[in-house]
Parts: structure tokens; C-alpha cells; sequence
């Protein structure tokens, strides 16, 4: 039934998608099975409302896995999108607190906060060469520590101003809602950096061998610098759409964030070991992750079982195509 | 003569460690509103017993070259486990700690089998593995509860002859029976041999496979040590997340307190255990100065950082280039 | 043999790399309480044999007996436990372990299941006694011992399986000169107590001194085998002279009206491993630098390249002295150099990326305006680079991992034309190729040259320096040892050179880092 089902996707699709990655093609064919088993569990899951619904929330983790792409293309990860995600949010709301300039630059703000730790991030792994795993646990601390002191441990009362409520809920275009334009901008962004850049294809090659790409006379320090701080910037947005989306921040407002944006990109076929993978791959992780959510949660199944559910689908994914070659 | 010379560099890490434990400690009781008393002593011994245990966890399996981040949910998932299983009559109360313990064993050889077997990278799959992990610890305790046997809990967080706070005796017995058999087993040296150089390792015909796996086995269980002796604390199980990759990102700080490095082959899981004890005590000086408790999760973040960043300078010796690449 | 009865013994032994051929046919005696030193040139596949006495290699045909029995290794631990051991040049040990540690690693003794402490220390300075480095301490941690220490641990570890043959390849090259003195002690008391040696080194005075029998490599087969001491060294590069001569080199234009100076180098030296170096290249020459393989070639031309750190010395571009801190500041701008780098598959390609990925990755400051890469300008570059170097392919768009070796290889030198560099440094770019190729190489080398590019070129096929180039310098033990111009490009005065016997004499061997 699945052969069917991709034999029918691979066919209709343009040439570009016929040579995409069999990961790709297999998220994009666990979409429809799922949409399929939904449907038989309730009708709306095949309705429009529902599926424009499930984009949005889809969206905030869109935007959050685009950055943390880059950052896994290149070899690395980036395990401080937690804080990021959420000193984004707080900053931007606290921001909002000082008068219509802060209200005006609470958005720049929040992203900028994120930039920063993204930048502490990328000086450690680029020019310290701290293994990035560790050094982003260790920035991700720090956040933390950050935003307790400011806020005094409690939910920031500062809310979310109108131009964020706007990005997060709003419709600019009628029926679609401004999050999933905005995921769709930052993708076409990211597609077209990482596809038609020369940054685009620096970030694919020190992920494939970073000692040849040295060698090419790429400054590759630059570049892993500058990829960690669009993620942690690209983090820190999701947070300020989040915090618009709820009308404030919240303490652990991004631990929710790590575990689907890491396996999202590489549910999407992006090899963990870095160097490949595409952004359509992205895509299809970013939708099958929030699909899997939402079912889970249309079915009742509780907390327990949905970190159970999700753990295991990433092992058994990974294990299916994300393996390290056999040594020797 | 000289042998003490080369047993003191060996040990220079785990001393340093040593070092900076007595000295922050000696600060804190100093500073101590009761001062140097044995229920101080015992408070903090209880307090730095429990990442003690995860730090050692964490050793094992820096030691081959990888990360667990995972640990912290075993701990939580065992402490769950704990609070339901061990209580009741003597023979059920040991029952359930067997069972605990196997559930931590088990907990670790998945990894291991997972990293080793299953040729994923430590870092995605232990992170997988600790959703898993949790989600089962919410499964047993939706909602903080249960009990455990309380004389038992008592005694062994309690003291000995007065004095000798029992949850040290207690993390004194694990090193005894874990983790020295296995830094001086055959296993043990391949875990080290594989962290330091795999290829090296491999061609000196070292069981590589088999030392890895052991290690991330062993860790497990001394994870679920931890679990336990927190239910002992506790006296009940709680699915917290927070408190979980706490303990995760807690046990990589005092690990490389404790000189052990993060690159692999080096380091013992004592100098880890008065990492964490130091890190404990460094954290609780705050309270001592009188600081704001809210400014702790910041100091400690500000401690990893500035730990992590130390063994940075090794790179400033490097003098080909193409050496950062390996 | 001498009427011994031989203790191991290959016959009709043959490896083929891919298309290359290793050994041929090759045969070997082996007899106890002696020791049997193998020469040849690079390539000449002593590496190849060694590895199949040793387990790390099957051979393709051929059969190995060990005491009239026939065998097979199916791998290096199956080796040892025959009694083969081999100290490879590459080390073996565990930098993080002491001494004693590593010694007993394949097989430490045990006391209920744990690590007899006792016991290893006793083994391990056993072993150290018997290799003559008493003075390495058991408990020392390798990576805090110097590289001739560490060489010294490698043959106690050996002498601690109890070997019944012992293969040395190059085991001496790190060591010091006192070093050496004991390791030949130790080697001649172990031929004394019936060991078999086999010893592999390019240091003719030692093995003139400590061989018992030789044998010469040549093209995969052993040529000759005589008793040490009855052939002079001039008779022995003879033999090893005689490769099958199949290229066909592009004429040289002959010495020209003397061009500027591009590339130079004054008194450059590095770590251990570069001594005292300079050279220097004009435009429109091919500048060889020769010598036998591990002398220092590699890490000068890193060295150009801005990869190594604190070198002492000055490298001057156009002749003006210039501070070079990376391959960046290297290939850009003014200095315009291009570095072929020793292996393709790790340090010039990323073999899962697409032949046009690989053949833009060096360029892409050229071929982009504001970052953003111009896809028009980028075919025409590369139509024109497939052209130039006739590069087989199936298409732009494939992974060039896909593409056979000597395709790859112009892959490589393609992605660095596309920047028209004006110094081009080659390290080794025929290793591995087929012969068609290794011509259009040596052709486009020469075009390049004519249009005014420097080149330094690293070979270890002595055969490539003489057609190609105008001058070599050989190097030996990281200085050069001697400059050959024109006419004086012979086999004979390199391999003499490569070997440090000629001009000088067989003069006292130099210690590195002593």
C-alpha cells in the first residue's frame, strides 16, 4: 500500500522532486498515511480548517527547525533552542514595556537576543572548537539563568504587542493565516541560501568534509559562526511568534521545541552527520512531527505516551536511514 | 621513587577536583549559620550524593568518547519506578530495588546497543532514549506521589555512629563495587582505549564493541542508583522534566570539574564524584552570601560555560591546521 | 638458504589495487637467527608485502608457509598469534594509557578477572629491558613521551607478544641516533636468541650494518637477493633503477631567459619535521621536489599553503615577504596559489557532492555577485574547465564520488583552475590514477608552465620528476639535500640523493629531534 502510495507521489511530481531523497519522499508518504488514518478516526481531518490549523501550529516549529537545519548541516547541533526560543519571547514582551520605541523595536529585539547566543555558540565551537553539543548545552544554562533572574522565576507579565499578535494569529491574506506566510518566507529564504548562495554551498560542503572545504581556500570559521547565529536568531523568532500567538512568554516555553526541531530535519532526510539533506525534507519533518501531535492529542493519548511515541519513531527513523557507515 | 610522581599526574585532574571540593566547602560551612556540624555535613552529602551518582554515570560514558543525555531521565524514570516498587514487606522492599537497579541496567544497554550496535550518533539517540525514558516515568506518576519504605529510606540517608553521613558510605560502597572492578577490568581499559584513539584501539586488536557497551550498561545502573537514593530522599517519585535535564547538563559540568575529558580516554569517575560535589557546594555558596536563590541557575550556567571553554586551550599548542579537522 | 631450513616463506604473492598493480608475483624467504633487510623504491611494494605478512592485507594469489605449514591471516591478530608482528610506521598505541597499559594491551594479565597491576608492570618492564629502554618509565602516559620515546614503546609492545618473526618498517626513522645504537643491540641479541627480522628502511648505512641477507624491490617483484656486504651501494641503487618506463612526457621548452621570481622560501623551518628550507620558483617552471616518501614535502607545501603555524623563516611572493595564515589568504587576492592536495578523497572533494559543487567549491567568491552565485557564469567556467581537462563524466549533477579515480583527480585540479592561480603546488596528483591520465597531466602541467604558472610539483615517482620537470630538489630528513637541473635529472642521482649516499658520502646520519 505505501509502495502505491509513493510509486503514485513519485510519478506526479515534477523532475526535481523525482530525483528528491527516498527520506524526503518517505516523510511526505507518512504525512498521507497519517492524514489517511486520521480520517478514519474522525472526518475533519481531512477538512480544510484542519488542515490550514495544523500549518499554523506547524509554522512556530517550522520557523525554529529551519535554523537548527543549518546548524545540522553543518555537522553541529544546537541544543540551546530551549532559551533561545524563549529569551526571544521574554525579550520581546519585556521590550513592549518601554514606550511605543520599545513597542516598535520589540520584535528586532527579541530576534537580536537570540542572534547573541547564537554568536556565543558559534565563537565556542568555530574558533574554540568546543564540541557544539556541549558548548550549547552550556549557553542554553546560561539563558536560562538569565531570563530566572529577570523575570524572578515567574511567567513575565509583560504581554506580547499587537504587531507580534498580528505575525502569530493575523490574516493578511484571507483564509491563510500571517504564520504560515511567514514560515513560507523564511523557507523560500533558507531554500534559496542554501541552493543558489555561495554561504549555501560553503554550509554543504564543510558538512560533507570540512578539512577539504579548508583546503578550498573557504573560511570556514566564518561560516559556522554566522550559521549558529541564524539559528539562535531564527530560534528567538519562533519564541516572539509563540509569545504573539499566546499574548506572552513563559518559563519553559521552549523545552517543548527541541526534540520535534531536531528530529523534524532529520525525519526530513538531513543525515545528522551533516552535509546533506534538503529544505522540502524540512518541511515534510516539520508537518509529519505536528500531525503525529496533533493525532496523538485528537486521540487523548497523554503526555507519557506521546514523548514514548516520539522517541521511538525517531530511533526507528534514524535507524532506517541515518545510520553512521559500518567502520572498517 | 619516582613511581608517586606519575600516580600524582594521572590523578591531577580528580585532585584538582579534590581541591576545589575542600576548599568550597570549607567556604560554605565557614560561612554556615550552624557552622561544621555533622547535620550540615549530612544535608550537603545527601544533596551532593544524588549528582554524584549521575555524574558518575555520565564518566562511564564521556570516558569512551561519546554523551549520554539521557541519564537525568533514567534518574527521573527509576525514581518513579522506586516509589511504587520498593516498600512493603523486607522481601518486596529488595525485590523492588533489584528491580529498579535492572531497570537502569537496561535503560543503559539500550543506549549502548543503540550507539554501538545500531551505529547512531550518542547525542540524537540518548536524546530520543530520554524522551522514551520520560515518558514512561509519566506514565508511572501522571502526578508527584507515592511512598517508600522509610526505615530503609532513613537508615541509608541518615547517619552512622552519629557522625558519618550513610548516603557517603553508601556512594563510597558503589565505587568499590562498580566502579573500580571496571576501570580495572579488560572492558574498562578497551572503554578507554576506544575514547582515546578507536583506530589505535582497533589495531592493538582491543575488544572496542564490548567495552562500550558496558560502559554505557554500567552507566545506566549507576543512574538508577541515583533514582533510588533521591526516592530515599524524597520519599516520593515525581516525572519532573526540568529536574531531569537538569541532572543531565549538571552531570556534564561536574565531569569536567572533575578533569575528565570530553574528548574521551581520560579521566576517573572519582574525580567526577567531587565534581559534583564541588558544583553542589558552589551552588549552594549563594545561599550561604546571602544572594538572591534566583541569581543559582545563572552561577551554575556561568560555571559549565567557563568549565567547558577551559579545555579550549589544548587548541593554541595545535600547530597544523588541518589538525582541528580530525 | 645458507642450508637453514626457512621459517616463513611467501611464493607467487600478487596484489592489484583497483587497476594498480602492488606485487607481482613476488617471492620471499624468511630464515630464523637472522636478520633479512628489504629495500626499494617508492612504490616498489616492500609496504604491500609486509601488510600481507602482517594479516592487514589478503593477497590476490599466492601462497605463505610458516614452518613447512601452509597459512593464511585473516587478520593482524591472527598474525600475532602465529608469532608475526610488524611495528608499522604509523603508530599503534593509546595516547591516553601509560606505558605499562599499552604494552600488554592485546592481552593483559589477569587476577579474578580484573587487571593484574602487578603483573602488567612486571611484563612491561620486561619488555622495556628487552628493547634497551629501561629508561622509559611503565607508568609514563604515551602522548607525554616524545616521538622517539613512543617509537621505543612500540618495539617493547612488540617484544611483549613474544614474537617469532619481527617486521620493522621504518621503525627507526623517528629515533635518535642513541636510540638507534640500542635498538641494534637489541635487534642483534634478539637474532641471536633465533628471532627472524625482516627490516624495511631506506638508511643504507644501517642496514649495511645490521643485515644479514637482502633483497631489492622493484615494480612489485623482487629483483635480486644477495648477502649483505657483497654489493656496493652504487650496485644496489642499480638494481633498484629499472622501472618500466611507459609515459610520454611533453617536451621541455629548454632553459629560457631567466623570468621572474614568484615563490620563495628562506631558511624555512617547522617543528621537526621541516629543516632549514630555501627554494625559490619562477614563472614558467616546474620546480620537482623529490625524495624518498615522509622527508618533509608534505608539510612544505602545507606550509606555502598557510596551514601550518609558527613556521620560522620567510616565504616571499613576487619578492616580497608575505605572512600566509590560512588557505584563504593563500588562494585569494595578489598571491593566487592553488594547493593539489595529497589525497583527493578526504582533503580536495566532497565525494557526495555533485561534480558541479565540487568544481565551483573553490571559486565561489569569483563566480558570485553579493554573495549570490551566478548560475550563467558558473556553467560557463565549468563547460570550460570539462573541456580543458576532458573530464568524464555522465553529468554536472552527480555526485563525483561516482566518477573513477583519475576523473576525480581532474576534478580536483579543475576546481583550482577556475581561479587561474599563478602558483600551483601539486602534492602527489598521479598516485592511484591510470597511466592515460597521469599523461594528460603531465601535458596540462606543462601548458599551465608555458602560460607562466610556477609549479611545485611532489612526486614519488622518480620517473614523473625526470619528464617533467626543470629542476628537483630532494629532500631528506625535512631540509634539501640537493638540487638537480636539467640534464643532471637522472634515476640514479635521485634515488642516490633520496637515500642520502651520493656527493657527500654516506656521511653520519642526522638525528631528528634529538
Amino acid at each position: 500500500m505505501s509502495e502505491t502510495t509513493l510509486g503514485g507521489i513519485a510519478g506526479r511530481m515534477p523532475k526535481f522532486l523525482r530525483r528528491a531523497d527516498p527520506a524526503v519522499v518517505t516523510a511526505f508518504a507518512c504525512i498521507v498515511i497519517l492524514l489517511l488514518l486520521g480520517s478514519l478516526y474522525s472526518r475533519s481531518f481531512l477538512s480544510p480548517e484542519y488542515l490550514l490549523q495544523q500549518l499554523k501550529v506547524a509554522s512556530f516549529l517550522g520557523v525554529i527547525a529551519t535554523g537548527m537545519m543549518l546548524v545540522i548541516l553543518l555537522g553541529q547541533i544546537d541544543l540551546s533552542v530551549p532559551w533561545s526560543v524563549a529569551t526571544g519571547a521574554m525579550m520581546a514582551c519585556a521590550a513592549a514595556a518601554y514606550g511605543s520605541a520599545g513597542v516598535a523595536l520589540a520584535i528586532p529585539f527579541g530576534v537580536l537576543c537570540g542572534v547573541a547566543i547564537g554568536l556565543v555558540n558559534g565563537v565556542g565551537v568555530a574558533y574554540l572548537r568546543i564540541p557544539s553539543m556541549i558548548i550549547t548545552l552550556a549557553t542554553n544554562a546560561v539563558a536560562q539563568g538569565l531570563m530566572v533572574v529577570y523575570t524572578g522565576g515567574f511567567s513575565p507579565q509583560d504581554s506580547a504587542t499587537a504587531a507580534m499578535r498580528y505575525l502569530a494569529t493575523g490574516f493578511t491574506i484571507p483564509g491563510v493565516p500571517n504564520a504560515v506566510i511567514i514560515w513560507a518566507l523564511i523557507g523560500a529564504a533558507m531554500v534559496f541560501v542554501l541552493t543558489r548562495t555561495s554561504f549555501g554551498r560553503a554550509v554543504y560542503g564543510i558538512g560533507n568534509r570540512e578539512r577539504a572545504a579548508y583546503l578550498s581556500g573557504i573560511d570556514t570559521r566564518r561560516i559556522v559562526l554566522i550559521a549558529f547565529a541564524v539559528s539562535g536568531g531564527l530560534s528567538a523568532f519562533g519564541g516572539v511568534l509563540l509569545a504573539g500567538y499566546a499574548s506572552k512568554a513563559a518559563q519553559s516555553m521552549g523545552d517543548a521545541y527541541l526534540l520535534p526541531s531536531i528530529a523534524a530535519v532529520v525525519l526530513g532526510g538531513t543525515s545528522i552527520l551533516g552535509g546533506r539533506g534538503s529544505y522540502l525534507g524540512t518541511v515534510a519533518g516539520v508537518i509529519l512531527i505536528t500531525l503525529l501531535q496533533s493525532i496523538l492529542s485528537v486521540m487523548q493519548m497523554p503526555e507519557a505516551g506521546r514523548q514514548i511515541i516520539y522517541g521511538v519513531v525517531i530511533v526507528a527513523m534514524l535507524l532506517l536511514y541515518g545510520r553512521a557507515p559500518a567502520s572498517r | 621513587m619516582k613511581d608517586w610522581r606519575y600516580w600524582l599526574a594521572e590523578q591531577r585532574g580528580t585532585l584538582l577536583a579534590f581541591g576545589i571540593f575542600i576548599v568550597m566547602f570549607a567556604i560554605y560551612s565557614g560561612n554556615h549559620p550552624a557552622g561544621f556540624t555533622a547535620n550540615v555535613v549530612q544535608t550537603a552529602a545527601n544533596k551532593g550524593v544524588l549528582l554524584a551518582f549521575v555524574a558518575m554515570a555520565q564518566t562511564l560514558v564521556v570516558i569512551t568518547a561519546g554523551i549520554d543525555l539521557s541519564v537525568g531521565m533514567i534518574f527521573t524514570l527509576t525514581n518513579c519506578m522506586a516509589s511504587w516498587l520498593v516498600i512493603g514487606t523486607g522481601l518486596e522492599t529488595a525485590f523492588g530495588v533489584l528491580a529498579v537497579l535492572g531497570t537502569g541496567l537496561i535503560c543503559g544497554a539500550v543506549n549502548g546497543a543503540i550507539v554501538i550496535y545500531g551505529r547512531l550518533q550518542p547525542i540524537v539517540a540518548t536524546i530520543a532514549t530520554g524522551a522514551v525514558f520520560f515518558g514512561l516515568a509519566l506514565l508511572l506518576r501522571p502526578v508527584p506521589g507515592g511512598s517508600v519504605k522509610e526505615d530503609l529510606a532513613d537508615f541509608l540517608t541518615g547517619r552512622f555512629f552519629g557522625v558519618v553521613p550513610a548516603s557517603l558510605v553508601a556512594l563510597l560502597v558503589v565505587v568499590l563495587v562498580v566502579w573500580v572492578p571496571f576501570s580495572r577490568s579488560e572492558f574498562g581499559r578497551a572503554a578507554y582505549a576506544a575514547g582515546s584513539s578507536e583506530t589505535a584501539a582497533y589495531m592493538s586488536g582491543v575488544p572496542i564493541r564490548r567495552g562500550k557497551f558496558l560502559a554505557y550498561t554500567l552507566a545506566g545502573l549507576l543512574a538508577a542508583i541515583g533514582g533510588l537514593f533521591l526516592t530515599f530522599f524524597t520519599y516520593t517519585g515525581e516525572a519532573a522534566y526540568a529536574s531531569g535535564n537538569a541532572y543531565t547538563l549538571f552531570s556534564i559540568a561536574a565531569v569536567v570539574l572533575g578533569g575528565v575529558s570530553l574528548f574521551g580516554g581520560k579521566g576517573s569517575a572519582i574525580g567526577a564524584i567531587f565534581g559534583a560535589l564541588a558544583f553542589r557546594t558552589i551552588g549552594d555558596l549563594l545561599f550561604v552570601f546571602d544572594f538572591d536563590p534566583l541569581w543559582q541557575p545563572l552561577f551554575q550556567g556561568v560555571i559549565l560555560l567557563i568549565a567547558v571553554s577551559l579545555g579550549a586551550f589544548a587548541l593554541f599548542r595545535v600547530r597544523n591546521r588541518l589538525e582541528w579537522f580530525l | 638458504m645458507d642450508g637453514a631450513a626457512p621459517l616463513f616463506r611467501m611464493e607467487g604473492i600478487s596484489k592489484r589495487y583497483g587497476g594498480v598493480r602492488a606485487l607481482e608475483k613476488a617471492d620471499l624467504t624468511v630464515t630464523a637467527g637472522g636478520i633479512h633487510a628489504i629495500l626499494g623504491e617508492n612504490g616498489a611494494g616492500k609496504s604491500t608485502l609486509i601488510k600481507i605478512m602482517a594479516g592487514v592485507v589478503a593477497p590476490d594469489e599466492g601462497t605463505m608457509t610458516l614452518d613447512g605449514r601452509e597459512v593464511s591471516f585473516a587478520s593482524p591478530a591472527a598474525a600475532n598469534q602465529a608469532g608475526i608482528v610488524c611495528i608499522f610506521q604509523e603508530l599503534s598505541l593509546i595516547p591516553e594509557l601509560s606505558v605499562a597499559d599499552n604494552i600488554v594491551i592485546s592481552d593483559p594479565p589477569k587476577r579474578f578477572g580484573m587487571i593484574d597491576r602487578k603483573a602488567q608492570r612486571r611484563i612491561a618492564e620486561e619488555a622495556l629491558a628487552r628493547a634497551g629502554a629501561s629508561d622509559i618509565h611503565p607508568c609514563a602516559l604515551v602522548k607525554d613521551l616524545p616521538l622517539s620515546r613512543r617509537q621505543m614503546v612500540e618495539i617493547a609492545k612488540a617484544l611483549a607478544r613474544k614474537p617469532r618473526i619481527l617486521i620493522l618498517d621504518e621503525a627507526t626513522s623517528a629515533l635518535t641516533a642513541a636510540d638507534v645504537a640500542k635498538v641494534f643491540e637489541v635487534l642483534k641479541r634478539l637474532r641471536s636468541e633465533g628471532l627472524a627480522l625482516l627490516y624495511i628502511s631506506h638508511r643504507m648505512n644501517e642496514i649495511a650494518e645490521l643485515a644479514d641477507h637482502c633483497t631489492v624491490f622493484r615494480n612489485g617483484r623482487n629483483v635480486a637477493s644477495y648477502p649483505a656486504g657483497s654489493k656496493s651501494d652504487n650496485e644496489v641503487v642499480e638494481l633498484m633503477i629499472g622501472r618500466e618506463y611507459s609515459h610520454i612526457f611533453p617536451p621541455k621548452p629548454g632553459p629560457t631567459a631567466a623570468a621572474a621570481t614568484v615563490l620563495e622560501a628562506r631558511n624555512l623551518s617547522w617543528a621537526d619535521r621541516l629543516d632549514n628550507i630555501s627554494l625559490s620558483v619562477r614563472a614558467g617552471e616546474v620546480v620537482g621536489l623529490g625524495g624518498l616518501d615522509g622527508q618533509g614535502q608534505r608539510e612544505l607545501l602545507l606550509a606555502f599553503f598557510g596551514v601550518l603555524r609558527g613556521l620560522s623563516g620567510e616565504i616571499l611572493i613576487d619578492g616580497k615577504p608575505v605572512s600566509i595564515a590560512s588557505p584563504t589568504a593563500a588562494s585569494h587576492g595578489r598571491i593566487g596559489m592553488a594547493l593539489i592536495p595529497e589525497d583527493r578523497k578526504t582533503e580536495g572533494l566532497m565525494l557526495p557532492m555533485t561534480v558541479r559543487e565540487n568544481l565551483s567549491f573553490a571559486a565561489l567568491d569569483r563566480l558570485s555577485k553579493g554573495g549570490i552565485i551566478d548560475r550563467a557564469a558558473e556553467q560557463r567556467l565549468i563547460d570550460d574547465m570539462v573541456g580543458l581537462l576532458a573530464i568524464k563524466t555522465a553529468g554536472l549533477d552527480i555526485p563525483v564520488g561516482a566518477l573513477s579515480g583519475g576523473n576525480q583527480q581532474k576534478v580536483v585540479i579543475a576546481k583550482w583552475l577556475m581561479r587561474q592561480p599563478r602558483i600551483i603546488l601539486l602534492n602527489d596528483p598521479t598516485r592511484g590514477i591510470d597511466v592515460g591520465t597521469k599523461q594528460e597531466i603531465y601535458q596540462l602541467m606543462r601548458k599551465l608552465a608555458d602560460a607562466g604558472a610556477a609549479i611545485l610539483f611532489y612526486s614519488t615517482d622518480y620517473d614523473e620528476l625526470i619528464g617533467c620537470c626543470d629542476r628537483v630538489l630532494v629532500l631528506y630528513d625535512g631540509g634539501v639535500k640537493r638540487e638537480l637541473v636539467g640534464a643532471e635529472i637522472t634515476e640514479h642521482a635521485l634515488i642516490a640523493s633520496a637515500l642520502n649516499i651520493h656527493g657527500e658520502g654516506a656521511g653520519p646520519r642526522q638525528g631528528v629531534g634529538a
